[in-house]
């Protein structure tokens, strides 16, 4: 997984709440084996007219200066619904690496986090301020600065932000969770003797 | 110390936690279908790393498999791919696969309990988010993402913060005709989608108490749609004899020893919940959503409400998205709601008691004129249980299509959907725009609300019917 640090990028806002994850891609783009190639069908029934190819004028993401934005602040209760990794998977594809929100569902900003997404949580006022930076001047870039867990925006509407230090380290280090509980497989191992004993219908 | 039932289980399966790290919890089950698992085999192909314990692991196809013609090549290559990758990674893996041709083939929520895999006390996995179903169970069952299904296949543990605990105590007793769809329905209406969010739920009380483990089923599974991970019902009487005699149940000895461990399980008296929220029974009426978020939910005799009704901001937004969207009037009648299309089937209402309540509604009845009405069993199981006792006849002559099991209308992955424009009434558990096909309307309802719409062409407030 690739390190997150600091990242200067246009910030696009998406001012709806409990955005599913049902929208964010489609279950018509479920069907395949890969992990790639999912940014294409991001947000696909709002984001193209009824032909699937010409884009929506009316979807806020088509509007061009938020052409390239690598941050998304978004509404309340942000990826909601189904447990799907591919929702990540079509945002980290299409270009996004920080999303901004008062909330998230549980799966969804774990999932986030597993694909080098940064998630961060804001208080109502914060998202409120940074949304009106943006709807004020489309096209402006923020900066998110994880190691000192800093946003930073033009009008100064920047704020330092919470952070699990267990998903920053990871985050900021690009560290494989796999590899990391691996390096404890012999507690694993302990832990399952016990389990053998205790729950002997489980392993017969 | 007083602990709920969900800190008694987190216990026992704390394997280890790093200074820095989060803990690493054990996991007894770990079920499977073929979208969410492709790129973890994948993963751990790629890092040569193996399946930890093949025998935890339970597989099943289901969101992709057609529900007719089942004896035809899948017609779309992209699912016929998913669906024969599934088949390849369990075969090199020896892991335990309901294939489209076994008869224990269903949907996976469905199957699980039909075989007694998960018991009380059990961490559960699935890449799914309905894994919640299990907890009907006493067991503590969640959904997770593909990059922790690989973690999970690999280190058989998650690193997993510990949750803060919801209590949800549903007193009294249902009215004729209101179910267990309607409880869980009543409760996110009460919550919102994101009153869980962070928390494990515990469903209590004389109303869950008297459900049948279908009904708890029923019930646990949605505790998703308040936000909620995980939602669980305290093992008691109605679960061990469920769970009796089951094929991966406990055996002999061991049954009087597992029931000994699972007695203690329950929430201790006195054990405080971070969060308590209370409904009474009969104050719960035949359900119905009437917007694109399970929360947007009121009772059939009531009305649709208007945008100005909701204080709250964000709410009357999205109140007024949703009219839009589902075409509807505010302070229109419920019952005044023509539907096109009726879908009884799911991991939420699949099961053979949702079947006979919509069966009880069904006979003698037609579908009404331009209304189509599918019958979708959850599993080859239930739909033989059903034949054997008659119900797929009932549902035949009222009109109905008798289909073959799978996830089928509840997220449309599999070709069966609805066209722009038309509305249906249906027993799954999510109404999210376009889920159960593009410009589609979705008004979630019980089995038995389900059947009565589809003789009337409208909503129906069965707790009139005598």
């Amino acid at each position: 997984m690739e390190a997150y640090k600091k990242h200067e990028s246009i910030a696009a806002s998406m001012n709806r709440n409990n955005v599913d994850t049902d929208q964010i891609i489609p279950k018509q783009f479920l069907k395949k084996v890969e992990r790639t190639g999912f940014g294409v069908h991001l947000f696909h029934d709002w984001r193209f007219n009824n032909d699937g190819v010409t884009e929506n004028p009316d979807f806020e993401l088509n509007k061009p200066a938020f052409k390239g934005a690598k941050v998304l602040v978004a509404g309340d209760n942000f990826g909601c619904g189904s447990s799907r990794e591919h929702a990540p998977w079509a945002i980290a594809d299409y270009g996004f690496n920080t999303i901004i929100s008062t909330s998230y569902a549980d799966i969804f900003f774990n999932n986030c986090f597993k694909n080098g997404i940064l998630a961060i949580q804001v208080d109502p006022a914060q998202l409120s301020a940074l949304m009106a930076e943006i709807d004020a001047n489309e096209g402006v870039s923020f900066v998110v600065d994880l190691e000192n867990q800093q946003i930073t925006t033009p009008a100064g509407n920047g704020f330092k932000f919470e952070i699990d230090p267990f998903r920053k380290e990871n985050l900021l280090n690009g560290f494989d969770d796999i590899g990391l509980t691996l390096k404890h497989v012999d507690k694993i191992s302990e832990y399952e003797e016990g389990h053998k004993q205790r729950f002997p219908w489980l392993w017969a | 110390m007083k602990k709920t039932m969900y800190e008694k289980i987190w216990e026992s399966h704390f394997v280890h936690q790093e200074t820095g790290q989060a803990p690493l919890l054990y996991v007894d089950r770990h079920l499977m279908h073929e979208v969410t698992s492709p790129q973890a085999f994948e993963g751990l192909r790629m890092s040569k790393r193996k399946v930890r314990n093949p025998h935890s692991i339970l597989a099943t196809m289901d969101h992709c498999v057609p529900t007719k013609n089942r004896d035809l090549p899948i017609a779309d290559p992209i699912a016929k791919k998913q669906i024969e990758t599934m088949a390849v990674n369990c075969e090199e893996n020896g892991l335990n696969l309901y294939d489209m041709e076994s008869p224990d083939n269903g949907v996976i929520h469905i199957v699980v309990p039909e075989h007694g895999f998960v018991h009380p006390g059990m961490v559960v996995v699935c890449g799914d988010s309905h894994t919640a179903t299990h907890g009907a169970f006493g067991a503590l069952a969640f959904g997770i993402g593909t990059s922790e299904v690989e973690h999970v296949m690999a280190t058989q543990t998650l690193p997993q913060q510990k949750s803060k605990t919801m209590l949800v105590q549903v007193n009294g007793q249902l009215s004729k005709h209101c179910t267990a769809k309607d409880i869980a329905l009543a409760i996110v209406g009460k919550t919102g989608t994101a009153g869980g969010t962070g928390y494990v739920i515990e469903y209590a009380g004389e109303a869950i108490e008297a459900l049948s483990m279908e009904g708890r089923m029923t019930v646990c599974n949605m505790a998703i749609e308040a936000g909620a991970r995980a939602g669980m019902v305290a093992p008691d009487a109605k679960t061990y004899e469920f769970l009796d005699g089951k094929e991966f149940a406990p055996k002999d000895a061991n049954w009087d020893k597992a029931i000994e461990y699972w007695e203690s399980l329950v929430t201790d008296e006195g054990a405080e919940f971070d969060a308590i929220v209370t409904l009474d029974a009969g104050d719960i009426s035949p359900q119905v959503t009437w917007g694109t978020s399970p929360e947007q939910v009121v009772g059939v005799n009531s009305v649709v409400p208007a945008p100005e009704s909701f204080a709250d901001a964000g709410k009357k937004l999205a109140c007024e998205g949703a009219l839009k969207y589902m075409d509807l009037e505010a302070n229109m009648n419920i019952t005044d709601i023509n539907i096109d299309y009726v879908f009884i089937g799911s991991c939420t209402n699949g099961r053979i008691e949702d079947f006979r309540d919509a069966a009880n509604i069904a006979k003698g009845t037609k579908v009404a004129d331009g209304v189509t009405a599918i019958a979708v069993p959850g599993s080859f199981h239930v739909k033989l249980q059903a034949e054997k006792e008659g119900i797929d006849v009932i549902f035949k002559d009222a009109g109905w299509e008798w289909r073959e099991p799978g996830c089928s209308m509840c997220l449309a992955m599999n070709g069966d959907e609805l066209k722009d424009g038309q509305r249906c009434a249906s027993t799954s558990n999510r109404n999210f725009e376009g889920r159960q096909g593009k410009g589609g309307r979705t008004h979630l309802v019980s089995p038995a609300m389900a059947a009565a719409a589809a003789a009337a062409g409208h909503f129906v407030d069965i707790s009139k019917i005598g």
